[in-house]
């Protein structure tokens, strides 16, 4: 049995706080880049323009590349072969954020209580996800997830019969209601099948996958392409102003369901699409 | 159009400006969003005074992140402005003459913002770093228990905004993306 110390993982998770608030990951950077050269509106350009801008001006000055700095969106893969001493596992992801969100003048967004809103002051309880996978590793991922995306995000318990097609209307009338809101250029997370909870945590973790990686089922490359299509067809332009770049990526997770049902659940992420991950 | 506007503002420096236009603003704009008009409107329940004149005020729906030292302010990007809807039809009603933020805003919104010949105007939403730097000062003037979403005074310069909502009934959420796709059409 491996020992994987909590202050290891506290201080993994510390780093990658960090890490994605100020830096974006390489493919949606460069998915961006891609946009603003294909892009032929003019304000559409413009407005891709000073989204570059502004990841420049958080590298020179030291500053998150959004305000909105997230829910701490946290995934263990934890290796069955592994366990973790010295401590709770969730107790030193909540560390992690704690240290991260303080060292790096993160803002502290989380409230203790969804009706009485009273901030926890230190971003924690981060939002953890932990999975059981063989062998004895443990690959730790931080996805810091910002709000006003977040509430755009729908879940749709369709009927078996409602097919591919229903899936495709679902997608679209969810960019469609959410607009300029999720901050555009948009990248959509989406779930198919499963349970109503399973539903909802494959939009999620769709989310993770980089922007230039299709789904391995060609069934579902060819929708994920269909839907970015689509998707970028509705003319709703960065930050909602008009042009050809609505969205930048659309991941599909897939996952077995009860004959009764399909579910379709859509995460909106946004422009500053962030995550990293380590391995200890 | 480009216009240059400073606070206090007044309905005739507004009713120019057309969804669309871009505007640079420096002067006094004042920082609220959702717990803080959640505040605002209890005070005005109880009949007291808010904690900002509204007359002519601008309003920037944002919680910045934490100053490093020396710095006036953190990140500061606009947050989703159809939060605070509720809310918005008074205010402007009290003389409350722009709003800066990003998102849909309501029908009442909408009418409001005609009728009181004011303003709605976007900052990118995402740039918050970019923000930061037309913000020169910063100070919390209400509720500091609120963290991030206390009511601060922010000293801003050439601030770059586009106009969402005009005095005539404009939305450039509508407006853009039809002026787009016609473009394709043809």
């Amino acid at each position: 049995m491996r020992e994987i110390p909590a202050a290891a993982v506290t201080a993994a998770v510390e780093r990658l706080c960090i890490k994605t608030n100020t830096e974006l990951p390489p493919d949606v950077r460069a998915a961006l880049a891609a946009a603003r050269a294909a892009e032929p509106w003019p304000l559409a350009q413009q407005t891709l323009g000073l989204l570059e801008e502004n990841l420049r001006a958080a590298d020179e000055n030291a500053l998150p590349i959004c305000q909105d700095t997230g829910m701490a969106c946290v995934f263990v893969e934890l290796g069955q072969d592994a366990h973790i001493t010295g401590g709770g596992l969730a107790a030193a992801v909540d560390e992690g954020v704690r240290r991260g969100y303080e060292k790096a003048y993160l803002r502290k967004s989380v409230t203790a209580d969804p009706l009485q809103r009273r901030n926890t002051g230190d971003n924690t309880p981060a939002f953890l996800t932990v999975h059981l996978v063989p062998g004895s590793g443990c690959r730790i991922t931080v996805a810091p997830k910002g709000a006003g995306s977040e509430n755009m995000s729908r879940l749709a318990m369709l009927k078996p019969a409602d097919g591919v097609q229903g899936v495709k209307d679902f997608v679209l009338e969810t960019a469609r209601l959410a607009g300029p809101n999720p901050c555009p250029p948009i990248v959509l997370g989406i779930g198919i099948g499963g349970s109503f909870d399973h539903c909802a945590a494959l939009a999620k973790k769709a989310l993770l996958r980089p922007l230039d990686v299709p789904n391995a089922d060609p069934y579902y490359a060819a929708l994920e392409k269909e839907l970015l299509g689509a998707v970028n067809a509705l003319g709703i332009g960065p930050q909602g102003f008009g042009g050809k770049t609505t969205c930048l990526g659309v991941a599909i997770e897939q996952k077995p369901t009860h004959v009764a049902c399909l579910p379709v659940a859509v995460n909106i992420s946004c422009h500053v699409t962030r995550r990293a991950a380590a391995e200890l | 159009m480009q216009y240059t506007l400073q606070t206090p503002l007044s309905r005739e420096m507004l009713a120019p400006l057309r969804a669309g236009d871009t505007v640079l603003l420096s002067g006094t704009v004042y920082t609220a969003r959702d717990a803080a008009h959640a505040r605002m409107a209890a005070l005005l329940d109880g009949g007291g005074a808010l904690p900002f004149p509204l007359k002519g005020a601008a309003l920037y729906y944002v919680g910045p992140t934490p100053e490093r030292p020396g710095r006036p302010i953190g990140a500061a990007g606009p947050t989703t402005a159809g939060r605070m809807d509720a809310y918005t039809p008074r205010l402007l009603d009290l003389g409350l003459a722009c709003m800066i933020g990003k998102g849909r805003r309501s029908t009442a919104v909408k009418q409001s913002v005609c009728k009181n010949g004011a303003v709605y105007l976007g900052a990118i939403g995402g740039a918050g770093a970019l923000l930061a730097a037309c913000i020169k000062s910063c100070e919390v003037i209400a509720w500091p228990d609120l963290g991030c979403e206390a009511v601060r005074r922010l000293t801003v310069e050439a601030m770059p905004l586009t106009v969402l909502l005009d005095a005539h009934g404009g939305d450039l959420y509508e407006s853009g993306p039809a002026a787009w796709l016609a473009a394709q059409a043809q």
